[in-house]
């Protein structure tokens, strides 16, 4: 079974399941795993973006 | 009497925290999960199963190369060993002969990179069951 995503859906995946493992692993309670979760996604996805326009920059 | 009693209950608690702090990183690095759940922390371990089997399995399925034992480049080196923290993933992956890679496809390479780091990942898992077992973690 192959499937193909987009460059940005790729990205999306893997922030989902990197920040799921960096937020259960690096805190205690169940709250602060959920908090640094998403801070950790809102990271990958913010500079996912930021460096997608830097490269666009670049290019123009 | 009473505080033999002790000192043999106290002995035995530590042998089972002991033997839980190699059992545990071990059974989550053989399955992603495993080991928090051996250790009653269920929503932890599925948490964890599905992250890092998603990853693994998207991998795959974008097909991304599975590395095998190498003493040639360094980088193959690295994906080897990223790819071996996948525990019991990436031996099933070698037995069925999945991941040969697929060098036309630009996302292929983006399934080569999620395989390493979703065994980097369950290694990181494995060292937090660790964690939980000598009672540095709740």
């Amino acid at each position: 079974m192959t499937f193909q995503l987009s460059h940005f859906n790729a990205a999306l995946l893997f922030a989902l399941c990197a920040s799921t493992v960096f937020g259960i692993t690096q805190r205690n309670t169940s709250r602060d795993m959920f908090r640094y979760g998403a801070y950790c996604f809102a990271l990958f996805v913010g500079g996912v973006i930021v460096a997608s326009w830097v490269m666009w920059l670049i290019k123009h | 009497m009473a505080q033999n009693t002790t000192t043999v209950n106290q002995r035995q608690a530590a042998s089972a925290a002991n033997s839980m702090a190699t059992l545990a990183p071990l059974a989550g690095w053989l399955f992603p999960g495993l080991g928090h759940f051996i250790q009653r922390r269920y929503i932890r371990g599925v948490l964890l199963m599905l992250a890092v089997g998603i990853m693994f399995f998207a991998g795959l399925g974008m097909q991304g190369k599975v590395y095998s034992f190498n003493v040639g480049d360094l980088l193959d080196i690295l994906g080897f060993v990223g790819d071996l923290g996948a525990g019991g993933l990436y031996f099933i992956a070698r037995l069925m002969d999945w991941g040969s890679g697929n060098i036309h496809n630009a996302v292929a390479d983006y399934g080569t990179k999620y395989i390493v780091v979703a065994g980097l990942l369950n290694v990181v898992a494995a060292v937090d069951a660790h964690h939980i077992a000598i009672g540095k973690k709740p």
